[in-house]
């Protein structure tokens, strides 16, 4: 055989596997793994579901981070031990730093003093994402404010739009870093920036998110803003809630009961 | 044309060495900045942004400012800025270069450039920045070069390159518009979400830019014998006293809407910059030698007797750059930053890392500079 047809052969058989791998990403019926449509608890909607949050502070214990250390677990938080290059997802806050045009005077000490768990708050108009030239972060059909880190070209606009100081960048590699590996989810290159995802990798499996899941005292509940009968709407009708800098007009997707 | 900067005396070739040397820096500074990553600045997840940004905040503001001279040549046949067009479109093109490598020193994945016109998002100001940042480089560069190509053949400038100027005329005015709107549509961060920002950039860009433009010519007379002329110079100087007038006059209008309605969302981050946030305090000497040294150079430029005399002149326009360089430069970005969306006050200090790399920048741009003046400047010894 000689040079030319080895190299036509090759290419050919190179040129193959592409059309079937690109073949495989446009017709499901060509795709070696399936996507397992019966994960989702209800088959969702586009422009249906609205996924949101409701933290009930009161119940939220003081001390406790299990919801912290489970998702940081889960989605290969790198943990640096410095402020400086901080990477995290959720994380506790104080209640004045949180609302801060929400504080007033003669505040109850008792309320002055909680920490509350802050979080991206997937806001239905999201500023980061108005600001990200690539479409890097983007809002999904179910309302999650989501990353594509093989896209983000790490300009940290999202981080100067947020007004939540939700988003964090890589400064340095995480991956060294990262106490335990998971395969669960993904690691993060230097020089890209990540958040919260909802955990929309669970979601797709019909789980809920790792820090509803974990928390101990079931402070936290997780449902459709866009159903009038999820329990999520339900909780809402019933409390007193508030969100964070309402006056921004981003309209967060995380409520708190304080 | 290019071939023409390879002449020179000995004092050229030192300058060319002084910035290669420092270009040589900057470049092994961002080949550990490409290992590392970012962290090897003194940003971080608070102040996200830091030297790079405010330093490509102030460059598009001189590249602006090539208008000062090419509206009222152009436009109004001043034929005393006849020799000072060029100049100023030279100066524009090495500060949009300077201001495209400072984002790209930014980026945590410069390799990923491209993205930003794979994807196209008009929502996000930084689309069109990019956009108008390359447009106006491209404008004043053909301009330019068309124009000294004409002149070094003695022939009329061909007729296409007048539309490109006029064009580059509202163009200016883009540039610096849209680099305020980076700032201006974040909601939350209230040093910058003001609508007073675009024409404050605007001022303060004329301010500085002309009085650039009126260094850069006392250097060309001592170090090159070419003279743009006292007539364009003294014109110069007047604009560039109204644009500061007009800068200093917004930024008390940013104070007063601050202080007197008295929000403390707004009073904040001039709290941080001029006197101290919660124990806070490491920009307020600069802030404030800004402040007096730039009232203190209008001042002069203002009084006519002092405008026209060159040393003193000189020294107005030395003032008014450092000023501007020090409130646009330093203290917008990062005032911006402080307090936190948290509510927490941080400070930034660059490393020298970073100032390795911006010195890089700065030499770049300084070369890319003195390379297109020079071929100016023998093809007018030649003429």
């Amino acid at each position: 055989m000689n040079q030319q047809r080895r190299d036509f052969l090759r290419k050919a058989g190179l040129g193959a596997i592409a059309g079937l791998g690109a073949a495989a990403g446009m017709f499901p019926l060509f795709a070696l793994e399936k996507t397992d449509l019966s994960g989702f608890s209800e088959k969702p909607m586009p422009g249906k579901v609205r996924w949101g949050m409701l933290i009930d502070t009161r119940k939220c214990r003081e001390g406790c981070t299990e919801c912290i250390a489970r998702c940081h677990h889960d989605h290969n938080v790198p943990d640096f031990g410095k402020t400086k290059n901080e990477v995290k997802w959720i994380w506790k806050s104080g209640y004045e730093e949180a609302f801060p045009t929400a504080s007033r005077q003669f505040q109850q000490p008792e309320v002055k003093e909680r920490k509350v768990l802050t979080l991206c708050n997937h806001c239905a108009e999201a500023p980061c994402t108005r600001a990200c030239p690539t479409e890097a972060t983007f809002r999904r059909w179910d309302g999650i404010v989501s990353m594509d880190y093989h896209r983000c070209i790490g300009c940290r606009f999202c981080m100067a739009a947020c007004p939540y100081g939700s988003r964090s960048f890589n400064w340095q590699d995480p991956r060294p870093a990262v106490k335990e590996l998971t395969t669960a989810y993904p690691t993060r290159e230097r020089g890209v920036v990540e958040k919260c995802n909802f955990c929309a990798e669970r979601l797709v499996k019909g789980q809920l998110p790792a820090c509803v899941d974990s928390c101990p005292e079931r402070a936290l509940l997780f449902g459709d803003l866009n159903d009038p009968n999820s329990g999520l709407r339900r909780a809402l009708d019933e409390n007193e809630t508030m969100q964070r800098k309402p006056e921004l007009g981003t309209l967060p997707s995380l409520f708190y009961i304080i | 044309m290019i071939e023409k900067a390879l002449k020179g005396g000995r004092g050229y070739w030192a300058w060319i060495a002084l910035l290669l040397t420092c270009i040589g820096i900057g470049v092994s500074a961002y080949a550990r900045q490409l290992t590392l990553g970012l962290g090897v600045t003194g940003m971080g997840r608070d102040i996200s942004w830091g030297v790079y940004i405010a330093q490509f905040t102030f460059l598009v503001g001189v590249a602006a400012s090539a208008v000062m001279v090419v509206l009222p040549y152009y436009l109004h046949n001043q034929k005393a800025f006849s020799k000072m067009v060029i100049v100023g479109e030279f100066l524009a093109v090495s500060a949009a270069l300077m201001c495209m490598l400072f984002i790209l020193a930014d980026m945590g994945r410069p390799d990923r450039v491209v993205n930003v016109l794979r994807y196209p998002s008009p929502h996000s100001m930084v689309f069109w920045d990019v956009m108008v940042l390359n447009g106006y480089l491209l404008l004043n560069l053909i301009g330019g070069w068309a124009a000294l190509g004409a002149e070094r053949r003695s022939v009329p400038t061909a007729p296409w390159v007048r539309p490109l100027v006029f064009l580059s005329i509202p163009w200016a005015f883009s540039i610096h518009t849209v680099t305020a709107f980076l700032f201006a549509g974040l909601p939350g961060r209230h040093l910058w979400l003001t609508a007073v920002l675009a024409p404050r950039f605007l001022a303060s860009a004329f301010a500085a830019g002309t009085a650039i433009l009126i260094l850069l010519s006392f250097i060309l007379r001592k170090v090159a014998r070419f003279d743009v002329g006292q007539e364009a110079r003294n014109k110069l100087s007047v604009l560039a006293a109204y644009a500061g007038i007009a800068n200093f006059f917004f930024l008390g209008t940013e104070f007063f809407t601050a202080f007197y309605s008295n929000v403390p969302a707004h009073k904040h981050s001039l709290q941080y910059l001029y006197f101290g946030l919660e124990g806070h305090a490491p920009l307020v000497p600069f802030m404030w030698f800004s402040l007096v040294v730039g009232i203190l150079s209008v001042a002069m430029l203002v009084i006519p007797s002092l405008r026209h005399r060159n040393g003193t002149l000189a020294a107005a326009c030395s003032g008014l750059v450092l000023s501007i360089w020090i409130d646009k430069g330093v203290g917008l970005v990062i005032g911006g930053f402080v307090p936190t969306p948290l509510e927490a006050v941080v400070d930034y200090l660059p490393t020298l890392n970073e100032l390795s790399v911006t010195l890089g920048i700065w030499a770049i741009g300084l070369l890319v500079l003195t390379v297109l003046l020079k071929s100016v400047v023998a093809v007018r010894a030649q003429a």
